[in-house]
């Protein structure tokens, strides 16, 4: 391996070959994770309502997503005659732009990251609003009444939850002071975010919007089933819907390894190497989200919103300036 | 130098760059004023808005580009479709183009054109190389609350006006229906 990584850095260089290493690494492992995912959730739903969950293919059913993958691949894109038809073919390329740039920031082992860049926190959350752009795209131009009013929706709980977000992640990145995503995890060296008193606090706003965020239950309002079908991309059919789904499951992963690195001191653990902790950590987040799923109802609109808005926009503000004062305060007594 | 380095040539890249951000702001913006559909007007911005984040990123400034993203992408113009979809119903007949309002529209674009490119024309600046490059998040920060506090004073005002008038909207809608 040292050999042909050698080879690699003659051939093309330091930057290039990290940068294509870490793509290559990245695309790989955005496939394994939402074929682990999609397993995971059916495995976890079945579970936790005392059913098996798929069991035919492969030992516990583990190459089912596999098979259901190879199915999706093969199924016909069907077009309805009044779709828009540029926005209803851009929106699920579109969707999974934005997917693999977050990772290329993440700090996922001591020394290990793609692209240490200084605001790379911004990044990730730069792009990520693309999220609801696309959304948009696939709702409307699906020329659906079911597709627009999960759209509609989506986004105006995109707007509502990312204040509280990122006010959240502004808070993390004051207790930091820097954007750097290697930092972050560098000043958590000595306890890490969570263990503080406006750090649980925060994060457990982070975990909520989150949440909200990858449109995931009790808030997937956008994709309601029992009221708007299957909401924006009802009309959406194959690969393209796979598509939706891909993103949608990275959207969790990357969101929780954003959590792990904000509040959780990212690859810091005993023990075991840095990166097992780093996936560790982000899969006991991203089982979180699981759990969520199967264990609360969903909410109605207005309350979803009006949470938001009146319950965690101001708590999460008000953590922001305790927050602030709790470092000057360490400041000063040091 | 590295085989494959000494074929990529820097300065060709950076052409490149500039060549495809330019072009998605300029399409962007053709599409934002051009086309009939209103969502795909707001679409177009969202384009061009990205084309600026890229030109800001060209020159160096990642922490705009990204706060470009953010607000303009990802906040105004989703604010603006949102806003679009509430309040028109979508489909059916376009309205016809009136001559009127689009001359008007055009001069006023003239105007701020000539207007624009004569302080652009105006200004002597200064060449890159005897500017300060500390284009950091803490150099931005000092900058804004210290030479441009002013500005920064105002946009805190325009925001205030902005959610008074929301506030002021909607509460005149809800006495209404009582």
């Amino acid at each position: 391996m040292a050999d042909l990584y050698q080879k690699l850095v003659m051939l093309l260089g330091d930057d290039l070959t990290v940068l294509i290493l870490g793509i290559v690494l990245t695309l790989g492992f955005i496939q394994f994770n939402s074929l682990f995912l999609i397993w995971l959730e059916r495995k976890v739903a079945g579970h936790m309502q005392l059913r098996l969950g798929p069991m035919e293919v492969g030992p516990h059913g583990i190459i089912q997503t596999i098979a259901d993958g190879i199915k999706l691949v093969g199924k016909q894109l069907i077009t309805p005659r009044y779709v828009d038809k540029w926005l209803f073919m851009l929106a699920p390329v579109i969707v999974l732009m934005p997917v693999p740039l977050a990772f290329l920031v993440l700090p996922v082992h001591p020394g290990v990251v793609v692209l240490d860049m200084n605001v790379g926190i911004l990044l990730i959350f730069g792009f990520s609003t693309l999220n609801v752009l696309t959304i948009l795209m696939a709702g409307w131009g699906s020329h659906n009444k079911y597709s627009l009013l999960g759209a509609i929706r989506a986004v105006a709980q995109n707007i509502a939850y990312e204040s509280p977000l990122l006010v959240t992640v502004i808070t993390a990145v004051l207790w930091a002071r820097s954007l750097n995503m290697s930092a972050i995890v560098d000043a958590q060296d000595k306890i890490w975010f969570v263990f503080t008193p406006w750090g649980a606090l925060a994060f457990l706003i982070f975990l909520i919007s989150a949440t909200a965020e990858t449109n995931r239950a009790p808030f997937d309002l956008p994709e309601a089933e029992s009221e708007l079908v299957a909401g924006f991309h009802t009309e959406y059919s194959g690969m393209r819907f796979a598509m939706f789904f891909l993103a949608e499951y990275t959207n969790m992963f990357i969101v929780s390894a954003v959590g792990v690195t904000l509040f959780l001191g990212g690859w810091r653990g005993p023990i075991l190497p840095g990166f097992i902790w780093f996936l560790l950590k982000s899969y006991v987040l991203v089982f979180m989200f699981l759990w969520f799923r199967w264990t609360f109802p969903r909410v109605r609109f207005d309350q979803l919103l009006g949470f938001a808005w009146k319950v965690l926009l101001p708590i999460a503000l008000v953590n922001l300036v305790v927050t602030g004062g709790a470092i000057k305060l360490i400041d000063l007594i040091r | 130098m590295t085989p494959v380095q000494g074929l990529i040539r820097p300065d060709l890249v950076a052409k490149i760059g500039f060549g495809l951000v330019a072009a998605a702001t300029f399409g962007g913006a053709i599409i934002a004023v051009f086309f009939r559909n209103i969502i795909h007007n707001v679409l177009g911005l969202a384009l061009a808005l990205f084309g600026v984040a890229g030109i800001f990123f060209y020159l160096g400034s990642p922490f705009l580009a990204f706060m470009e993203l953010l607000i303009y992408v990802g906040a105004i113009t989703i604010t603006i479709t949102f806003a679009i979809m509430l309040s028109k119903p979508i489909g059916g007949p376009l309205p016809e183009r009136s001559f009127k309002k689009t001359l008007g529209a055009g001069s006023v674009c003239v105007l701020i054109f000539g207007l624009l490119s004569y302080i652009v024309m105006g200004t002597k600046w200064t060449p890159a190389a005897m500017r300060s490059s500390d284009w950091s998040v803490k150099a931005i920060g000092q900058m804004l609350l210290t030479k441009y506090d002013l500005v920064f004073e105002l946009i805190s005002l325009v925001l205030l006006v902005s959610i008074l008038g929301a506030i002021v909207t909607a509460r005149y809608g809800r006495g209404r229906v009582e």
